[in-house]
């Protein structure tokens, strides 16, 4: 019997090693499920019986001395917007609900070809419409720190089942924030890569020149492992770098004596929960103790971030969701009379609230006589806020900045307040449109021992510079405690 | 009133490429409905486009061949609008920086040359199509067409007549073949073209309403579709009506053109960078190597075959028709044979065979250098011009062997022996009196049919001037005959 609060690595090791069998750590995973699982929420599909298949290769493989991957037997858990070719893909939708793609994503190749084992589909806002998982079309997730609140999203069902120790390491996908803001609120690891390390093949597009794929996992080491298996060129993604990866692992060690950390003053603002600037402005000390510099920095067009992303994501999203229309796959209405009723009434059933908004919003953004104004303006502010990293990265090593405003908040508290809800994302925008990477790992506890997650960014391609930054972080601040059983 | 007519035309040419613009689905025509897909041709959710570098390399050698400038890089962009056949309900085109700008093509009319200004070309990928079974209420869709490369040809609004049209299109097609870009085959849809035409009075600046046309399927459909449409504005005009802006259809059955939906307010396709492809950058390197490849156009080529042998219009143009009958023809020329000659061998003989076994010129068996020799043969008297065209070039055709072979073989070389003929004359000759009696009455055709005869009796391989020569004699010795006719 394996234990299910292991490591990904430490499940890697004992499988390569023969001292624990694949199925006996996935058959561990799935009685935690059971036992989680129905008070948290996280998973839309569960498949048991391809993981325990999948598992017995992997022991195969071990037991005729051929080389498992540097994932054997690690249960992993991937979000609902990532094609698997044997388990649904549903974006969490009505309008995918029971969609079996024919094809498998690069991430997932990658994974399985490492020997990990997929468990199941994690619930999401639906298309990664949303911050919170309550968009989901089938079901909130709740977060296993406080039942009654949400768990963050889009990529709330990947950040509660790791945060829960279903699975010791996850998949997520992040837009605007869609991996941090999650992990921050669940006290878990969640790295958005630069844009163009992982491949977006099979990766169900939401705003496609922000959206990245990235891992979720209770430990840094765990986040660099992951980030290892699944970064690298896929020639079936044009946007994907050929930027050569380098052994992520490596870094872990190598401490931040002399790092120049910058902490942004657009950052710190009113109105966000005074315990997440308390435990950030403390990291930030503990960065000074093990031999780093912080400096106070400027990125002045940070107060444009959620607009400028609210209209070029909500753009790309209205072309990449026009696809969903009853003809080729998915849902199709039963009424429909002639073709454009067809569109309509497909869509109209198909497609939730959120999701309907934002279609119409970046169709509003593209229009013709409005596009100058929304969509072209937007991506001249998005490229000066690219100009700020590039400024800022000129003085410092790594930026550092609270993930999140506040620390998650109750089921049903910003459902119907859409701006509050954009407004969690505030802090995590900004690394998408510049296509920076960013992590969010944990920082401490609010009063009511909640979560606070500390973000940090680097410049294109320096995911070894977050690396070796959260990897200190976390030694001198202890790997946050598992969650007690939610 | 006196209108001026103005045309431009939106072609669009399907490139011939092996495999799709953004995946590597095979582009053959005629396929099993949707054998020819794959997630990415699909559309399905999560797939990426990955642009299939051949075309765009096609896509310069066209844009290089029609003139046109090639910006230092390009980017695509997706132009929305929904429909059954478009699978992402985008498709994946080219708005502001499309790969080719500007550039002109000189198209011959009978009325002299005229130069049709490029506007642009750009890239995009081509549609499925709907499939209508009979009286069945439902449409299946093939997406076997999906995400073939296109490009689509803007001239700008230079074309003053639907003949010149229809000559600029045929140029275009010429062009592209030439380029070795595309078949532009118009029944098969690798070449297709809607119109827009508008008339104004004579002599006046500003342009009219302007019309789209559709649904042109043949030059003769893009002829006759403007010169209905030409006459029914004029019509209209004349009675003081306003043309509607709008997409008319052409109706090729009934030669007339309908409204198919007016433009009241203009599609919105919010056009927007495509995001999953980077810009593409086009070298110096990549564009010198493609001129290479565009070489010499064909109008260019007539000119030359007209000034360099002396060629008629007519024959250089046939012969420029197509680039592998230009190329067969001048490696007969660069063996040293008579132009001329060769000239009337591929225009008559090689294109006929060509049209009756339905092949390609570089499927014939006979290669150019088997024409010279056999062009030697006849010059040399080896054979006769009529032999050889009759017997001994099908016989090449039909195994591949040489002339000198197929001559010896059947027995074909052509008898010039002095005895040999005249024996051949007067045994034509006794056996037809009535001929000789003909012939003495002055009646001009006996010399012609005695001729036949006495090629008849040499197996037709007899010199036909010495067995004239050699027929005039006898016919003049046998006495009488004044007229002894050149025949």
């Amino acid at each position: 019997m394996s234990d299910y609060t292991l490591s990904a690595s430490a499940i890697s090791r004992l499988v390569r090693s023969g001292d624990v069998k694949a199925v006996d750590s996935v058959s561990s995973a799935f009685t935690r499920i059971e036992q989680v699982e129905p008070r948290v929420d996280a998973f839309l599909h569960l498949d048991r019986a391809g993981a325990m298949a999948a598992a017995e290769a992997v022991d195969r493989m071990v037991a005729s001395g051929a080389d498992p991957g540097p994932l054997a037997g690690v249960p992993v858990a991937v979000k609902d917007n990532i094609a698997t070719p044997d388990l649904p893909t549903s974006c969490a939708s009505r309008i995918l609900k029971n969609y079996v793609p024919p094809y498998s994503a690069a991430v997932v190749e990658r994974l399985r070809s490492a020997g990990a084992v997929i468990v199941g589909k994690t619930n999401m806002d639906e298309f990664a419409m949303g911050s919170s998982c309550e968009n989901s079309a089938f079901k909130p997730t709740r977060n296993p720190h406080d039942l009654s609140r949400i768990p963050g999203g889009s990529s709330g069902g990947s950040a509660a089942a790791v945060a829960s120790a279903m699975v010791p390491v996850s998949l997520g996908s992040d837009t605007g924030g869609s991996i941090r803001q999650p992990a921050a609120l669940t006290g878990t690891v969640g790295f958005k890569p630069t844009y163009g390390r992982v491949s977006r093949y099979g990766l169900i597009a939401f705003g496609s020149s922000l959206d990245q794929i990235g891992p979720f996992s209770r430990t840094v080491e765990d986040c660099a492992l992951l980030m290892k298996v699944i970064s690298g060129r896929d020639p079936r993604d044009s946007t994907c770098s050929s930027t050569a990866v380098p052994d992520f692992l490596s870094f872990l060690n190598d401490g931040v004596r002399s790092l120049r950390i910058g902490l942004p003053a657009e950052y710190f603002i009113d109105g966000m929960q005074p315990e997440v600037e308390k435990s950030v402005r403390a990291a930030a000390e503990v960065f000074t103790s093990l031999g780093a510099r912080t400096l106070d920095i400027s990125l002045p067009h940070t107060r444009f971030a959620v607009a400028v992303y609210y209209v070029v994501a909500t753009a790309e999203a209205s072309s990449n969701l026009a696809r969903y229309d009853g003809v080729h796959y998915g849902y199709r209405t039963p009424e429909a009379v002639g073709l454009v009723d067809l569109y309509q009434k497909t869509r109209r059933d198909g497609f939730g609230d959120e999701v309907k908004r934002r279609i119409m919003l970046g169709t509003f953004a593209l229009s013709s006589g409005y596009s100058e104004a929304y969509y072209k303006k937007a991506l001249q502010v998005r490229s000066l806020m690219k100009r700020d990293f590039d400024l800022a990265f000129q003085d410092v090593d790594v930026i550092i900045a609270p993930t999140t405003p506040t620390t998650a908040f109750r089921i049903g508290e910003k459902i119907n307040d859409p701006l509050s809800m954009y407004l969690s994302d505030v802090f995590t925008i900004s690394a998408n449109l510049a296509t920076i990477p960013a992590v969010s790992l944990p920082c401490g506890l609010d009063s009511s021992g909640l979560p606070i997650g500390i973000q940090i960014m680097a410049p294109p391609f320096r995911e070894d510079l977050v690396l070796k930054a959260a990897a200190s972080l976390e030694r001198a601040l202890g790997i946050a405690p598992l969650t007690a059983d939610p | 009133m006196e209108y001026e007519t103005v045309i431009g035309l939106e072609t669009h040419v399907q490139l011939g490429t092996r495999s799709k613009l953004f995946c590597s689905c095979p582009t053959d025509f005629g396929g099993e409905p949707n054998s020819q897909t794959c997630p990415v041709c699909l559309g399905l959710p999560g797939v990426l486009p990955v642009l299939n570098g051949k075309a765009l390399e096609y896509a310069v050698t066209a844009g290089l061949a029609l003139g046109c400038r090639i910006p230092e890089t390009t980017k695509f962009d997706r132009k929305h609008y929904y429909y059954p056949d478009l699978p992402k309900n985008y498709q994946i085109s080219q708005y502001d920086r499309p790969v080719c700008v500007g550039g002109a093509v000189e198209v011959e009319t009978p009325d002299g040359a005229i130069r049709i200004r490029i506007t642009r070309a750009h890239l995009e990928e081509d549609a499925g199509k709907l499939v209508h079974q009979g009286d069945s209420p439902t449409s299946g869709v093939d997406l076997n067409r999906t995400g073939i490369p296109l490009l689509e040809i803007v001239s700008e609004p230079d074309i003053r007549s639907p003949r010149n049209a229809r000559l600029y299109l045929e140029a275009i097609r010429q062009i592209m073949r030439y380029a070795g870009v595309s078949e532009c085959n118009m029944e098969q849809g690798s070449l297709r073209c809607d119109a827009n035409i508008s008339l104004r009075p004579a002599g006046a600046e500003e342009l009219g309403t302007k019309v789209e046309i559709k649904n042109m399927n043949s030059f003769a459909h893009v002829e006759g579709a403007l010169a209905y449409e030409e006459k029914r504005q004029a019509k209209a005009l004349e009675k003081g009506e306003e043309i509607v802006q709008e997409t008319r259809l052409y109706d090729a059955e009934a030669g007339t053109t309908r409204s198919m939906r007016t433009k009241e307010y203009a599609d919105d396709y919010r056009y927007f960078p495509e995001p999953d492809l980077p810009e593409f950058h086009i070298s110096e390197e990549m564009i010198k190597r493609l001129k290479g490849c565009v070489g010499e156009l064909p109008l260019e080529r007539k000119r030359r075959y007209m000034s360099e042998y002396g060629l008629s219009d007519y024959d250089a143009g046939v012969l420029t028709g197509e680039k592998p009958v230009a190329e067969y023809f001048e490696k007969i020329v660069e063996t040293g044979a008579d132009a001329k000659k060769a000239c009337n061998w591929v225009t008559q003989d090689i294109l006929r065979v060509l049209g009756e076994k339905k092949i390609a010129i570089g499927e014939l068996k006979v290669r150019p250098k088997g024409v010279a020799e056999l062009l030697d043969l006849i010059e040399a008297g080896r054979v006769n011009n009529t032999l050889a065209r009759n017997r001994v070039f099908p016989k090449m055709a039909e195994s591949g062997a040489a002339a000198s072979e197929v001559i010896e073989k059947e027995g074909l070389a052509q008898v010039s022996d002095d005895a040999a003929i005249e024996e051949g004359c007067r045994e034509a000759i006794g056996a037809n009196p009535k001929a000789l009696e003909d012939y003495r009455n002055g009646k001009k055709n006996a010399v012609q049919f005695l001729f036949g005869q006495a090629m008849r009796v040499l197996k037709g391989k007899g010199n036909p001037q010495a067995v004239r020569k050699a027929l005039e004699r006898l016919l003049s010795e046998e006495g009488g005959g004044q007229n002894a006719g050149r025949g």
